[in-house]
């Protein structure tokens, strides 16, 4: 067994880290994308509106029920066979969309739950005073039901950073594509890939700080 | 005799149960109505199908101008009617996300299009005379039993509504801060409030009200003054169910 070797790993830290915006760019984007999909299903599932709700019922039910890889490979490599406005479509964009529609179906079944989970009392009040539908969602019920996800949607946006190292398999150089390059050059693979790990661990620990902070601050808000 | 809120057939029914059996009732302008009656009777939905929180098969709804077939009424006539009538619910239904001023004015702003200045300014007025002056900021988890019911009923009143229901509004408070919510009631009741209560308060309704509605089976049995109710009630189930209430 031979050592590790340190000296090379501080070398090929600051390439790989180089890769880190492109890693968080393809997550904010999902995320982003993801949180109004979700709670748009979500709200779809409240309210039970006739057929959609069927079809949304339909999408979570396949998105959570399948491996992201393989949707992923069905965007990237099936859909654009039969779909002609998706060939040529690239990786990053295919890595996205994937990230998207597969976590969407987990957050809005998170976001339901946190709806459902405002008390019935507040909706009737709201309606009561003359609010429409739309009013009571974006001011009463929403608020609060993010509140009580938002841990929950803090934990699926960090497993969708660590999941954006499936968009390698789609031929994106990102963090674990570029690590896969320099071992190929120097056979050094342990130290290529405990290097991602590294990066990765420190990204995710990062936000597990912010996260805490953020808990600690809705507590409180909801305490006064 | 002018109805300024005119109730004519109001019938409801879950499934195969007919929880309102055709309910005739006629409030005029200032006119206080406690409604009484056994558990199950249908008050809550009474007052609830009033709001439209449950939906009436069949009746027609009159509210000064506004007239409402119940069996087909639009969501724009539905919105017409809450918003000029106000609700106060058993278990106070705040909005947990606001303060208590924030309750006030929500519907103020949201609904009635008015300026966050007005309505702050009015919600101010209401919180002194809920005697919440200081507790404006506070988020309804913060206040007492007594305390979030007061914003509740304040939330009532600032919408300045032709109708105020209100559903047993002091069954969900622990003893000790009954008073305080029957006292504040008793001052909307005296400022000729046109108000529908379902209380289990006897002696209050009696009080506060200009004439006490006995309902049992989804029907109105009978109605009257309350001295002629509680002293000379006509009907043998009346009569029964006041025994046993005391
Ligand atoms: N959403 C509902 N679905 C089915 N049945 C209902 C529903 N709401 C009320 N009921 C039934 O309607 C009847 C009348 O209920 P309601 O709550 O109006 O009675 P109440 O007179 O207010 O009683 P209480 O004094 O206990 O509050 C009851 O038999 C109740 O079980
Ligand atoms: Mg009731």
């Amino acid at each position: 067994m031979r050592p590790l070797d340190l000296g090379y790993m501080a070398e090929l830290a600051p390439v790989i880290a180089g890769y880190v915006p492109l890693t968080l760019m393809m997550a904010v984007i999902a995320m982003i994308a993801a949180l109004v999909l979700a709670a748009l299903l979500a709200i779809v599932r409240v309210l039970r509106v006739p057929v959609l709700d069927r079809l949304v019922a339909v999408f979570i039910s396949f998105f959570r029920g399948t491996p992201l890889l393989v949707q992923l490979f069905l965007f990237y490599f099936g859909l654009p066979q039969v779909v002609p406005p998706m060939t040529g479509i690239d990786g990053v964009t295919a890595a996205i969309i994937g990230l998207t529609l597969h976590f969407s179906a987990y957050m809005a079944e998170s976001i339901r739950g946190a709806i459902l989970g405002v008390d019935r009392s507040q909706w009737e009040a709201a309606q009561s005073i003359g609010m429409t539908q739309g009013q009571l969602l974006r001011r009463i019920v929403l608020p609060q039901a993010t509140r009580t996800a938002a841990p929950t949607l803090m934990n699926y946006f960090i497993d969708m950073i660590k999941s954006t190292s499936l968009a390698f398999t789609l031929g994106v150089t990102e963090m674990m594509g570029a690590a896969q390059k320099e071992a190929a050059g120097s056979f050094m693979y342990l130290e290529a890939f405990l290097v991602v790990a590294l990066i990765y661990w420190a990204i995710v620990e990062t936000l597990s700080v912010g996260q805490r902070r953020l808990e600690a601050r809705l507590g409180r808000a909801v305490a006064r | 005799m002018s109805c300024e809120i005119d109730i004519r057939g109001l019938t409801k029914r879950f499934g195969a149960n007919t929880v309102l059996d055709g309910i005739d009732l006629c409030l005029q302008p200032g006119e206080r109505v406690a409604i009484i009656g056994p558990s199950g009777t249908g008050k809550s939905t009474l007052l609830r199908c009033l709001n439209f929180l449950d939906r009436p098969d069949a009746g027609v709804l009159k509210l000064g101008d506004l007239t409402v077939d119940a069996a087909k009424a639009s969501r724009a006539q539905i919105l017409a009617l809450r918003r000029r009538t106000a609700f106060v619910f058993q278990n106070y239904g705040l909005f947990a996300n606001k303060t208590a001023r924030q309750n006030l004015t929500e519907g103020l702003t949201v609904v009635r299009g008015w300026s966050a200045a007005r309505a702050e300014a009015r919600a101010d007025e209401i919180l002194a005379q809920i005697g919440l002056a200081d507790r404006g900021d506070s988020y309804p988890a913060s206040l007492s039993g007594g305390q979030q019911q007061r914003v509740g009923i304040g939330r009532a009143m600032a919408l300045d509504a032709d109708l105020m229901l209100l559903d047993e509004p002091t069954s969900a408070l622990d003893p000790e801060w009954v008073g305080e919510v029957l006292d504040l009631i008793r001052r909307i009741a005296d400022g000729r409030q046109t108000m529908l209560i379902v209380t289990h308060e006897m002696q209050f309704a009696r009080e506060i009200a200009d004439r006490i509605v006995f309902m049992e089976g989804g029907r109105i049995v009978e109605e009257g003054p309350p001295a002629q109710i509680f002293g000379d009630p006509r009907d043998a189930r009346t009569r029964a169910f006041l025994r046993r209430v005391g």
